[in-house]
């Protein structure tokens, strides 16, 4: 496998690399399900988000290709334009309420 | 100077040739959404709901004229790729554009009377689903996933908006959240997916990935199925196929009823676009390994679908779990993976479209102020206070069903057909068993209309529930299908049967009573929303009974290249 062996500045590998935005990703994912705070689980996405760019740069510098670092302005654009239509959103709902906390939406069940 | 203008020149951009007319629906739609929203905000008193629903309508006709002729030129001068190959022009790409722009006009009509009625100012629901259509046009025709994952946000940021859009109810604003959450949660899989396909095939360009899967081992072959599995759960969650569908009930309760229809429909068309492109065309040569994972994800989403709507007593939550079978069905054209497949999910999605705007439109007009009232009891007796409506919305439950002489039945066939091309048996078995099983509760709830109100269990109510249902069963319920045979003796044998018998009966039906405020009410149901519902009831029965333009229309909707 050729990927792994390709290394960045010289000497980390970049495998090392995919593995760290690997775990951030688990992390985001992990916390946008166990967390309640909303805002938490805001920034648990905007961390995978952010994982998903690491990999994109990682997998650019090892394939020498410029796309894949093109790709991460349109997932930066993506995830602020995602983050003021949330925020928006939570203003919205919590603004009559002390705490932004997921467990208080229970209007619908079923 | 010189060395200046030699660095000029050599740093001049090569810019992509754009064919115009490739993307000429998606621009119509933008173009339609910015020019209301600068308009609205230029000028001093609040712009009208009638401002709004011009516009959007407007435009949505220029973009399926527009569609209409790209139809044929692409037939004349062929398919091909623009924009540097990151939007295909396609027979495909026009198709779903056209059902995009039929969903924004029809939605665009029922909106208006709704707005009105829960005293709704100002022209932003249209802008926002003009901008959502744009977002699905491009999921379309895009030929490079970072185009479609673009795509999907333009779609879904406007969508979350649209679900938080009746600020007075509290269970908008839950269900705007609970649809940001997941589905920013989504694409953030969805994103990460591609960046390790990309990181396995090198590019992001859906040919491109085609051509180094045919002509290469993938090294690194666990990246690339990775990637591929996270795009299916990205996929899985937009069109909400089981386990993938928890957002989907409390959305579509939540969400105001004519955003719910729009939501039902132009999601899922642009989800589903998106995922054939994908799945058929770049990674055929691997579908050996994504199939298995769709045919369970078929399975799931036909029977969890079906059977978990039985127990719904709110009629947008039933719709819901009726919007995840029917997810299921077209994943059948998914998972065959072949002309014939693409063709009948097409079609599937097409007429889907009508019957789910369709039926949220009445749901709409029959909803009390504040977008309440969507019990299942709250619709008994509807037969006899508005006949033509409940008739409509009989025909659109029906046709859900899959009942012949509607569009709906020809859907299930195509797609039934394809699975069985495919040697898919046991999965075509299957969802023709939750067909079934789902006809159960369209037909519950077209009972319940044409029952009569009333006490349950009283003899005066009792008496006119056989002259409601004989009067109902011949117009509402074409005879010859399966299903309504099902039910005839239960509604035939409550006259001859004791009174409080049937009551019972019926009481297991219902929700109960209504109240008598709810007995007596008839609602006033607007031009425009009639004009709506009509062209949705028209379109599933005319194209029911002369089903060949609509098939034929699909089959040469063909992707360009696989």
């Amino acid at each position: 496998m050729t990927a792994a062996v390709t290394t960045i500045n010289g000497n980390i590998s970049g495998a090392w690399y995919l593995g760290l935005a690997a775990v951030l990703f688990s992390i985001g994912a992990l916390g946008v399900l166990v967390r309640k705070n909303v805002l938490v689980m805001f920034m648990c996405i905007e961390l995978m988000l952010n994982a998903a760019n690491l990999t994109f740069v990682t997998f650019a510098n090892m394939l020498h290709d410029i796309g894949g670092q093109v790709l991460v302005f349109f997932v930066l654009v993506v995830a602020a334009a995602e983050v003021v239509v949330g925020l928006g959103i939570v203003v919205a709902i919590f603004r009559r309420r002390a705490n932004a906390t997921a467990d208080d939406l229970h209007l619908m069940k079923g | 100077m010189d060395r200046l203008l030699v660095g000029a020149s050599a740093a001049t951009l090569h810019t992509p040739h754009i064919d115009y007319l490739s993307i000429l629906p998606v621009l119509i739609m933008l173009g339609g959404a910015v020019l209301l929203v600068t308009v609205s905000s230029l000028v001093r008193p609040v712009l009208k709901v009638g401002a709004g629903t011009a516009v959007a309508s407007a435009t949505s006709v220029a973009a399926l004229v527009a569609a209409l002729f790209q139809w044929h030129e692409v037939s004349v001068h062929g398919a091909r790729v623009t924009v540097a190959g990151a939007v295909a022009y396609d027979g495909f790409s026009v198709f779903v554009q056209m059902v995009v722009a039929i969903a924004m006009l029809l939605t665009a009509l029922i909106g208006d009377g709704y707005l009105r009625r829960e005293g709704v100012e100002g022209p932003e629901f249209h802008v926002l689903a003009m901008l959502s259509a744009s977002g699905a046009m491009l999921m379309g025709s895009a030929n490079d996933l970072i185009v479609i994952f673009l795509g999907l946000e333009i779609l879904s940021i406007a969508l979350y908006v649209l679900a938080a859009f009746n600020h007075k109810r509290a269970e908008s604003g839950e269900a705007a959240l609970k649809y940001f959450v997941l589905g920013g949660f989504s694409s953030a899989v969805f994103v990460y997916g591609i960046a390790l396909v990309y990181g396995a095939t090198g590019s992001t360009n859906l040919p491109q990935i085609a051509d180094y899967l045919a002509n290469n081992v993938v090294a690194s072959n666990g990246v690339l199925l990775a990637g591929i599995a996270l795009l299916l759960v990205g996929f899985g969650f937009k069109v909400a196929a089981v386990p993938f569908h928890m957002w989907s009930p409390d959305v579509y309760q939540g969400s105001p009823s004519p955003v719910t229809g729009f939501m039902a429909a132009i999601a899922k068309a642009g989800a589903f676009a998106a995922l054939l492109r994908v799945f058929v065309s770049s990674f055929s040569t691997v579908r050996a390994d994504w199939q298995p994972i769709v045919w369970g994800l078929a399975i799931l989403s036909l029977v969890v679908g079906a059977v978990v709507a039985l127990a719904q007593r709110d009629v947008k939550r039933m719709m819901a779990y009726s919007s995840i079978n029917h997810a299921g069905f077209i994943l059948l054209g998914v998972q065959a993976a072949t002309d014939r497949g693409v063709a009948a999910s097409l079609y599937y999605l097409f007429t889907y479209m009508f019957l789910v705007i369709g039926t949220f439109g009445v749901i709409t007009v029959l909803a009390r102020d504040g977008d309440t009232g969507h019990q299942i009891g709250d619709y008994r007796g509807l037969a006899r206070r508005q006949p033509v409506l409940a008739l409509a919305f009989a025909t659109l439950l029906l046709a859900q069903a899959g009942a012949p002489f509607t569009t709906g039945f020809l859907a299930k066939f195509e797609v039934l057909s394809a699975a069985a091309d495919a040697h898919s048996y046991a999965l075509a078995v299957i969802a023709m068993l939750s067909a079934a099983v789902a006809a159960f509760f369209y037909l519950r709830l077209a009972v319940v209309m044409f029952s009569p109100v009333g006490p349950v269990g009283d003899r005066s109510g009792a008496e006119p529930l056989g002259a409601g249902s004989a009067a109902g069963s011949p117009s509402g319920v074409p005879h010859g299908s399966p299903e309504p045979a099902g039910t005839a003796p239960a509604t035939g044998a409550a006259p001859g049967d004791e009174p409080g018998g049937s009551g019972a009966a019926l009481a297991l039906l219902t929700d109960g009573p209504p109240s008598e405020e709810v007995a007596s009410r008839r609602v006033r149901v607007p031009l425009l929303t009639t004009a709506s519902i009509g062209l949705c009831v028209a379109f599933t029965v005319v194209f029911g009974i002369i089903p060949a333009p609509i098939v034929d229309f699909a089959n040469h909707a063909t992707l360009l290249f696989k």
